[in-house]
């Protein structure tokens, strides 16, 4: 049984730090998702505050936890394509 | 509810299933070897594949699902999609590229490249099948509840449809197809969206709205003389039964052999009788709507504002109105919900809907559905927590999202794939927001489903983008069952029959067990889609995301962070994350509902499972891997 990626990889010599990477970005989001869980159900009230431009938390919360989500994403791939770029090519040259 | 046929929607839908189908043929030639079926050789674009990624997550629950809760319960439909996004999260800084680099075809392999398992495979594949089928009942749901405004058909031939037309493409095509299939049925939606929402703002806000051919209902308020808190005279109506109902007086009244409920409020001092909404079924399965047989057309879609706020000052309409306006509006406001009371009236089952005044502010917040402030119980909680870590942990475990990683070249193509999906789901889940708010106060709302709100919002505006936006979802739903029917036929014949009964076939044999395997999992979709009828479609893939959370997520995390991890771990948090996830939704509240009883009867009270089976699940893998390190043989060493 052969087991393997469907096309073939090179050596990636970022990939440690990339996952590092990974497990930290995922954390502080997963901080900022809990938040939002914890303030329902421990002070629901808050949720209901005006915040932003007549929005209340719950609206400006929820909406920035899918724009933050981006911006994360964005920031991650930007550091990884410059891990990729400095640890794989110093290994060619 | 009683729609008319649009034969300008339905042409519009003929062009477009007939496009979908020929790009599928088109695509469909040039797949030959097995690894082009399931993957599509690896050698998809990152940017088509993200949009395509988009295109294979906003799936029905997306799309018609949370637009329906939103109109249906507010900010608690809101939180599906908050939910749903997050969940890309995981998958992108946990699981993308270490899958990208452990996988081949689907998630049993990548699970069982450093174990060559065969207890493994059967464990993943099994976990894959259901999942997948979860998944495929809110989408068969969704389908039968578009053709029926679309096409004038009952639920059952909408179901029947997208399965036929489903098993066709996968069996004749593959993934390719619906790669490009997802891409464009991926963008059209989000620019169509786009356009429903500018629609909205344009149209504002308004006590009695009429958008088009869509009137705005007066509900009638007869006058009531009470004694005792018996209704004895209403003017013009003869009273013929009154019965308590939830803490609600329940009246009904006939006028011309016609009998309806009404309930009975106070208004100002005086008792009147306020409109309901009824469908009555007797025991030989026929059904009034208000009264009358299906073709008397006295059945209407509802949903309006009944205080509109502007600037301190009541108004009666806001003109044009700007997104954030909009929703600020729609807190300082008042809406009226319809909101179903069940009981029966001798021979007959009756839902009536009464009129429910929802403050605007209640309806902006979590708590109409998923009761979290006052007055809620620990379980209520529970039950909201349970749903978000479903939902947050859900994404990254789903089988046929996964099987995109590996359509892409490179780790670097499957991390801006993911990207460029999360930037393009996450604008589109901003845009329910507005879509689900705008059918809640529109009166376009179907109380039979709420699944529907946002085609029925589009068809106000115009049977032209109406036309569009319920093939796009057609579409949508096509491409989403393509998908979880590629993910379940790629663990019965490759997974299944190759790796765990080792009977090595050919390419050629593997493709044809494929396509067997396509065809029996979408007959049971077919059947599983008719007996969900009426539910909510995001609800339903909340329950497919806390199965995928439970069986697989643990299985996927451990074996990319934790060396210690054995395959015996593995198979064990499988089984168990399945078990206890469907042993709990199994017994719910809703289940309970289904099966005929009082969902006040059942066993507990939570309707999400994750919070445990999850949880029960990671422990399995700790403690059952620990215990069995002796026999820990890897094959391959992947990190």
């Amino acid at each position: 049984m052969k087991h393997g990626p469907a096309v073939e990889l090179g050596v990636d010599l970022a990939s440690k730090k990339k996952a590092r990477l990974g497990v930290w970005f995922f954390l502080i989001y997963f901080v900022f998702y809990a938040g939002f869980v914890a303030i329902g159900v421990t002070n629901y009230e808050l949720l209901g505050m005006k915040v932003i431009g007549e929005q209340n938390l719950a609206v400006v919360y929820g909406i920035g936890l899918i724009v933050f989500a981006v911006v994360l994403g964005i920031i991650y791939n930007a550091i990884c394509t410059s891990y990729e770029d400095k640890l794989n090519n110093t290994e060619k040259s | 509810m009683i729609y008319g046929v649009s034969y300008i929607a339905i042409a519009f839908f003929l062009v477009f299933v007939s496009f979908v189908l020929g790009l599928s043929f088109y695509f469909a030639r040039k797949t030959k070897s097995a690894s082009n079926y399931y993957a599509a050789g690896g050698q998809i674009h990152w940017a088509v594949n993200g949009v395509a990624f988009a295109g294979d997550y906003l799936s029905a629950a997306s799309f018609l699902g949370i637009c329906g809760m939103i109109a249906m319960v507010g900010f608690d439909g809101f939180i599906y999609a908050v939910g749903f996004l997050a969940g890309w999260i995981v998958a992108l800084f946990l699981v993308a590229e270490p899958m990208k680099r452990l996988g081949k075809y689907t998630f049993t392999d990548a699970l069982n490249a450093k174990f060559n398992s065969r207890g493994i495979t059967l464990a993943a594949a099994i976990s894959t099948l259901v999942i997948s089928i979860f998944y495929l009942i809110p989408q068969m749901v969704g389908a039968g509840d578009l053709v029926t405004p679309l096409l004038g058909f009952p639920h059952w031939v909408g179901v029947v449809l997208v399965g036929i037309i489903v098993i066709f493409i996968v069996s004749t095509a593959g993934m390719t197809s619906t790669t490009y299939v997802q891409f464009i049925k991926g963008g059209l939606l989000i620019v169509f969206s786009t356009i429903l929402a500018v629609y909205i703002f344009n149209n504002g806000l308004n006590l009695k709205p009429s958008i088009g051919d869509m009137k705005h209902h007066e509900y009638m308020l007869l006058d009531a003389q009470v004694d005792a808190g018996k209704v004895i005279a209403v003017d013009g109506y003869s009273v013929v039964s009154q019965q308590e109902v939830k803490g609600m007086q329940v009246v009904k009244i006939d006028k011309d052999g016609i009998s309806r409920w009404f309930n009975l409020v106070e208004v100002a001092g005086a008792f009147k009788l306020s409109e309901m909404l009824s469908i009555a079924e007797s025991e030989t399965g026929e059904l009034l709507y208000n009264g009358e047989p299906k073709d008397g057309r006295k059945f209407y879609q509802v949903g309006h504002m009944s205080k509109i706020i502007v600037d301190g000052k009541e108004v009666e309409k806001t003109g044009p109105i700007g997104p954030f306006k909009f929703l600020s509006t729609i807190e300082n406001g008042e809406i009226v919900r319809l909101t179903e009371l069940k009981f029966k009236d001798e021979d007959r089952k009756v839902s009536a809907y009464y009129q429910n005044v929802t403050s605007g502010k209640d309806f902006m917040l979590p708590g109409l559905k998923y009761k979290i402030g006052k007055g809620s119980t620990f379980w209520d909680k529970m039950d909201f927590v349970s749903l978000m870590l479903a939902l947050f942990l859900g994404t990254a475990a789903l089988p046929h999202i996964l099987i995109r990683y590996y359509t892409v070249p490179s780790q670097r193509d499957a991390r801006k794939s993911t990207i460029l999906a999360i930037a393009a789901i996450g604008f589109f889940y901003i845009l329910t927001l507005f879509m689900g708010m705008g059918a809640a106060v529109n009166g376009v709302f179907d109380v039979e489903s709420s699944n529907m709100s946002a085609p029925l919002l589009a068809k106000a505006f115009g049977v032209g983008l109406f036309s569009i936006i319920s093939a796009v979802a057609f579409a949508t739903i096509l491409g989403t069952v393509a998908g979880l029917i590629i993910a379940s036929s790629g663990a019965i014949a490759h997974d299944l029959m190759d790796n765990y009964m080792q009977r090595n076939p050919t390419d050629e044999q593997k493709v044809k067990a494929g396509k067997v395997a396509a065809f029996a999992v979408g007959i049971l979709a077919i059947g599983l889609g008719i007996a969900f009828k009426g539910m909510n479609v995001s609800f339903l893939v909340g329950w497919a995301f806390a199965v995928a959370a439970s069986a697989n997520l643990p299985a996927i995390l451990f074996i990319l962070f934790w060396d210690k991890t054995t395959a015996k771990g593995i198979i064990a948090s499988i089984v168990s994350g399945i078990v206890v996830s469907l042993g709990i939704i199994l017994t719910s509240p809703t289940m309970w509902d289904k099966y005929g009883f009082d969902a006040a009867d059942a066993l507990h009270r939570l309707e999400n499972p994750a919070i445990f089976s999850f949880t029960i699940s990671v422990l399995v893998l700790y403690f059952v891997s620990l215990a069995t390190q002796k026999s820990n043989i890897r094959v391959a060493n992947v990190s």
